[in-house]
């Protein structure tokens, strides 16, 4: 047993200025073959799903399904109260009285979905994570702030750490690193 | 500002000029990470009169407990006094951040952007203050769970068909869907702040909470669906939320109340008030804390015919409630409507005409709604005048209804003020702590402006 953790490569980072570099250099890299890949940016590039080859997150089903369920649900957890478990006559009027449930149905239904929206993206995302391999990267905070940022990762089939680095560096980035996963 | 500056094909000034990514990024950062020494003085007097309101307010929540509602001016005809005033006001300022976050959002307006944090921040500080009034009015608020349906020894349920049970479930689900709205608009930022603080154990925190935000495009592209979903959400919920809370009224049978006008009027009068609340701390947080090229004139001028819009639809509101007395045909609401006019609390309606329907008309011209002194000055009259909006439904309507043998008068007790102006301290505390520690204007949206900005000058090229 050995208490000393392997240290593997996690990938090759290269570091821009412009979307517009991160988003070429995503499309030549799948021309090249590269598949494992992943951009960073301090707001959203437009058009680099297409590049990165990525579907439509079905987080918009998730959302309606927690809206049905807070709808039917809500419903449901009315009638059974007010009419099934503990039936109460106001004024002669049926028990199942639902015009007068609309407004609870109403708010379940956005509390579910709202909810499932926010903790949807953020598990669909794998957030909270505290540490990922990226921050390594020497002057990953500016990702936050103004620079953009595309790993080639290890993980990719094609990957070889001397390869990619050549392949990035024709892209005159701002910097280029090989990031390790410790 | 030059007169040589771009200006839009409309003519107008642009909404940001002269930044770029990282000098919008860094000039809302500093505002937070400015050292505590180097604080303006506006932010230690803001902060020092909240806490010392603050206290008020613990003194007025101890006696009210130690010592029942009967502090309060309440009693029979009039039951439902400041409590309910306060509530339905401080709710009613809540809606503008939901409005400029989520409708604004929803109809692409980007003027939105630089106010959006702010007013999000004053929609969930609005809500607490005005979730502490049905709270302690309860008068065992430590009993409140009572509200919600949870199984329980007596096997009883609440009754659904009760607008106050409405009430509950609207401003509940309020409160954590506008809490997930601002904490989803903030985790870019907050790994912003993480880049942009110095201190070690700030940055922790700003990591902590930004829950490791890295920027990822897959991140991204879930994050924006999630934030159109929830914008598309919070608009239907915010038009809910009022209109719930204005069926507490309409569904009784009391005169002034009973009307079909209240929900669509509720709602406008939230967006006036709401809208009123954000320019009164937008203009002098723009000014001491040198950002007007992000909350420029431009964006008082928009928020201004926002509130000259609702306005109008306050004062049609107002209109119809005299022409339904009439139309009616019963005696008790044409009588409401002659007593709120001339009755013991005809000062109030008057006062309310003056604040919420003439003093506004001013807004109609442009050189009062690009002037921060004249908006700064109508809005304290929008406010107080939502207020008295409020003491005049609630007021006037009970104090004599049907039976003339139970008429009385109501007043509010030392007490009655001290919590509601508690309330404003603790208001006032919240907006000050949210200064000091979190982005007060959304940077990552910011940034988007600045880049579409630059897009579009390349394009025009």
């Amino acid at each position: 047993m050995s208490n000393v953790k392997q240290i593997n490569t996690y990938g090759v980072v290269a570091e821009f200025t412009s979307g517009h570099a991160v988003l070429e250099v995503a499309h030549k890299a799948r021309e090249a073959g590269y598949t494992v890949m992943e951009a960073y940016s301090p707001l959203p590039v437009e058009g680099i799903d297409e590049v990165l080859g990525r579907k439509r997150s079905i987080l918009p089903w998730l959302v309606f399904g927690g809206g049905a369920f807070g709808c039917l649900g809500g419903l449901y957890m009315q009638y059974w109260m007010a009419a099934v478990n503990y039936p109460w006559n106001v004024g002669g009027r049926p028990t199942f009285s639902w015009p007068a449930f609309i407004p609870v149905t109403f708010e379940l239904t956005i509390l579910c979905a709202a909810l499932t929206a926010v903790i949807g993206m953020f598990a669909l995302n794998g957030l909270p994570r505290p540490h990922h391999p990226i921050f390594n990267t020497p002057n990953f905070d500016r990702s936050t702030i103004d620079h953009y940022f595309i790993c080639i990762e290890a993980t990719d089939p094609k990957f070889d750490e001397q390869d990619v680095t050549t392949f990035l560096t024709e892209f005159k980035p701002e910097a280029v690193n090989t990031i390790t996963d410790a | 500002m030059s007169t040589e500056e771009k200006r839009d094909p409309d003519g107008q000034l642009p909404y940001i000029s002269g930044h770029s990514l990282s000098t919008v990024s860094e000039k809302i950062a500093d505002v937070t990470t400015l050292p505590i020494k180097k604080m303006p003085k506006f932010w230690y007097g803001g902060i020092i009169l909240g806490i010392c309101l603050v206290q008020l307010l613990f003194l007025a929540i101890y006696v009210l407990i130690t010592r029942g509602t009967g502090v309060w001016g309440l009693n029979i005809p009039v039951a439902w006094g400041f409590a309910i005033i306060n509530f339905v006001w401080w709710i009613g300022i809540g809606h503008a951040g939901t409005l400029i976050s989520a409708i604004l959002f929803l109809f692409q307006q980007d003027w939105r952007m630089s106010i959006a944090r702010f007013a999000e921040a004053m929609t969930l500080f609005a809500v607490v203050c005005a979730g502490l009034f049905p709270l302690l009015h309860v008068g065992r608020p430590w009993l409140v769970y009572w509200l919600f349906p949870y199984p329980n020894t007596l096997g009883m349920w609440p009754q659904f068909r009760s607008p106050l049970l409405w009430d509950v479930f609207a401003v509940s689900t309020y409160a954590t869907v506008s809490i997930m709205f601002w904490f989803t608009g903030l985790v870019p930022d907050l790994a912003t702040m993480r880049a942009k603080t110095d201190l070690l154990w700030a940055k922790k925190i700003y990591h902590g909470m930004s829950l490791g935000w890295t920027g990822a495009a897959r991140h991204w592209h879930r994050y924006e669906i999630a934030y159109l979903l929830l914008a598309g959400l919070a608009t239907p919920l915010v038009l809910s939320v009022h209109s719930i809370v204005s069926l507490d009224f309409a569904v009784s049978n009391e005169p002034g109340w009973h009307t079909t006008i209240f929900p669509p009027y509720f709602v406008a009068g939230a967006i006036f008030a709401g809208f009123a609340m954000v320019l009164t701390f937008m203009i002098p947080v723009r000014a001491i804390y040198g950002l007007k090229d992000l909350l420029t004139e431009r964006h008082m001028n928009n928020m201004c015919k926002v509130m000259l819009f609702s306005g109008l639809i306050v004062a049609y509101g107002y209109g119809m409630e005299i022409f339904f007395g009439w139309y009616s045909g019963s005696p008790f609401e044409r009588f409401m409507v002659l007593n709120r006019g001339s009755g013991p609390y005809a000062w109030s309606y008057w006062m309310l005409i003056l604040c919420n329907v003439l003093v506004p008309q001013f807004l109609w011209s442009y050189k009062v709604r690009t002037n921060p002194i004249y908006v700064f000055i109508i809005c304290q009259f929008i406010s107080v005048g939502m207020w008295l909006e409020r003491f005049v439904i609630v007021i006037i309507s009970l104090h004599r209804d049907f039976l003339d043998s139970s008429w009385g008068q109501y007043a509010g007790t030392r007490w009655d003020w001290a919590m509601y102006i508690g309330t404003m301290g603790l208001f006032l505390t919240l907006v000050f702590i949210f200064i000091r520690t979190l982005p007060i204007v959304a940077i990552f949206e910011m940034r988007e402006l600045v880049h579409k900005n630059e897009d579009h000058d390349e394009d025009s090229h």
